[in-house]
């Protein structure tokens, strides 16, 4: 049977430009989307007021489908929980035991970290977060990993600021609408974030940067002899001055040549509420944006921060030899 | 023979179709909603490691578009690409380029192809899915490793699997479309 297409409608004239016109409109909308994706790829953040205006409009649906997700995964807990929970019990209280003999050592070299903080006259900065809000979405389409949060200007979020849940570092501010903001997750591919070894027996420093399929690469620093193990995790380094070092952000799963493979600790799908930081060193992540070969002053620092927002770009390896 | 088979009187939904014509808001708000709807719904699953979701908005647009060619204009992949790239995460412009060709290249296919079969309606979606998701990831800006591409498969078979439920719910759709509910 041939297709009842508009093509073919009649031998009518008009009907016939009618056609030819609709060709035309959709060939002038195919090469205007290329313009204006070349524009986007240039300069990342040419539409963000609109695209941020539309997550305005549907966060609350958004808020509702993110009650939804954790509820049904607190369900599934649930219910895996109810097997073999006597072993579980008894395995937990033991693990309590040892947590709380750990907390108290902890509580003691946290007293001797101040006591030594003070005597270097280091200020500690233990600031209440921005914002503790709901991950609402995320680009589940794309090929770019992108979240957003119910959090915005109005609530004072800025771009760049750390994004984190109660298990650790979920990715930084890339775009704020006013109740919104969009977040560049750590498994982005342009996302690269200064990382060390939380173990303290080996000094290990690196890059964890977005492979684009939800693991991390973990790129030494340091290249020679791999110190890195199986189940090692990283945490932040705060060098680049957006994270307060410290955080956890990944466990490696594999060991190769540039260092190895990681997997988030804090996976946003399995996250409900993340709260925004400040930014850990303003003044360091402008100086790292300021041109190299000029002084760095406080007003150019700020125009450089406003125009570099796409890349998680900390201090590159080249820079720092 | 009086029983069973008499028909009755007022029971049949014929008489309800009399004398009455379709909706226009139903008729061209039914499509452009459902297309709107398929952009919008993928934003609410949070995907940590990779994009598993089918794009569901690119795939209603075709799925309309095979079930009633000539219904929506060539141009409207721009309009409707407009929005998705609003909400997708993508550069903005490339759903604006990439349905405004898909919606061309469908026409072009209708041209060339006179056979109509689901099957074939099938092969021509997973063609241009292939050819969707491969360009979103060259135009996502992202770099293009193996791990990347390898990314796109699980969504790919998701997308393939799911379209010929799709297509259904847009058929019935389209009945819901046609629905005689305006008096004349």
């Amino acid at each position: 049977m041939a297709p009842p297409s508009s093509r073919r409608s009649s031998s009518s004239r008009r009907a016939q430009y009618g056609v030819f016109t609709g060709y035309v409109v959709a060939s002038v909308g195919a090469l205007i989307g290329a313009a204006l994706l070349l524009l986007s790829l240039v300069r990342a953040d040419s539409f963000s007021g609109l695209r941020s205006l539309t997550a305005d409009v549907v966060e609350p649906v958004g808020q509702g489908t993110a009650a939804a997700r954790v509820e049904t995964q607190s369900i599934f807990e649930r219910i895996s929980g109810f097997w073999n929970a006597g072993k579980k019990n008894a395995a937990l209280k033991q693990e309590v035991e040892l947590a709380r003999i750990k907390l108290a050592e902890g509580r003691a070299v946290a007293r001797e970290n101040a006591r030594l903080k003070a005597l270097v006259d280091l200020r500690d900065t233990e600031d209440d977060p921005v914002a503790v809000t709901r991950l609402v979405g995320s680009s589940s389409v794309s090929s770019r990993r992108f979240g957003y949060i119910g959090a915005g200007r109005v609530d004072g979020v800025e771009i760049g600021m750390p994004v984190r849940s109660a298990r650790g570092v979920i990715g930084r501010i890339l775009e704020t609408g006013a109740r919104t903001s969009r977040v560049l997750l750590l498994t982005d591919s342009q996302s690269v974030l200064p990382v060390r070894l939380a173990a303290t027996d080996r000094d290990v420093v690196a890059l964890a940067e977005g492979r684009g399929d939800g693991l991390l690469r973990i790129r030494l620093i340091n290249l020679g002899i791999n110190p890195l193990r199986k189940g090692d995790v990283m945490v932040t380094s705060g060098s680049g001055g957006y994270y307060r070092p410290g955080i956890a952000v990944a466990v490696i799963v594999e060991i190769n040549d540039e260092g190895g493979l990681a997997r988030m600790i804090s996976d946003p799908m399995a996250t409900n509420y993340v709260a925004v930081e400040e930014i850990w060193h303003p003044e360091a992540v402008e100086a790292a944006q300021s041109p190299p070969d000029e002084p760095f002053t406080d007003s150019e620092g700020e125009d450089a921060a406003e125009g570099e927002a796409q890349t998680d770009q900390p201090v590159q390896p080249e820079e720092q030899q | 023979m009086t029983g069973r088979n008499r028909p009755r009187l007022g029971a049949s939904h014929y008489p309800k179709r009399i004398n009455k014509t379709h909706s226009p808001v139903l008729v061209y708000g039914t499509p452009i909603l459902t297309i709107l709807l398929g952009s919008l719904l993928p934003t609410f699953f949070v995907a940590s490691a990779i994009p598993f979701m089918p794009p569901f908005g690119f795939l209603t647009l075709i799925a309309w578009r095979i079930i009633r060619p000539g219904m929506l204009p060539v141009w409207a992949g721009f309009p409707l690409g407009l929005f998705d790239d609003l909400v997708s995460g993508q550069p903005f412009g490339s759903a604006i380029m990439l349905w405004s060709m898909a919606m061309i290249a469908m026409d072009v296919l209708d041209m060339r192809l006179p056979w109509r079969s689901f099957v074939q309606d099938w092969m021509v979606t997973l063609l241009a899915l292939a050819i969707y998701l491969i360009s979103g990831l060259i135009l996502s800006g992202a770099p293009i490793t193996l791990p990347g591409l390898a990314a796109l498969l699980p969504q790919f078979i998701l997308s393939a699997m799911l379209f010929p439920l799709i297509a259904r719910i847009v058929a019935r759709l389209d009945r819901l479309r046609l629905m005689r509910i305006i008096s004349v």
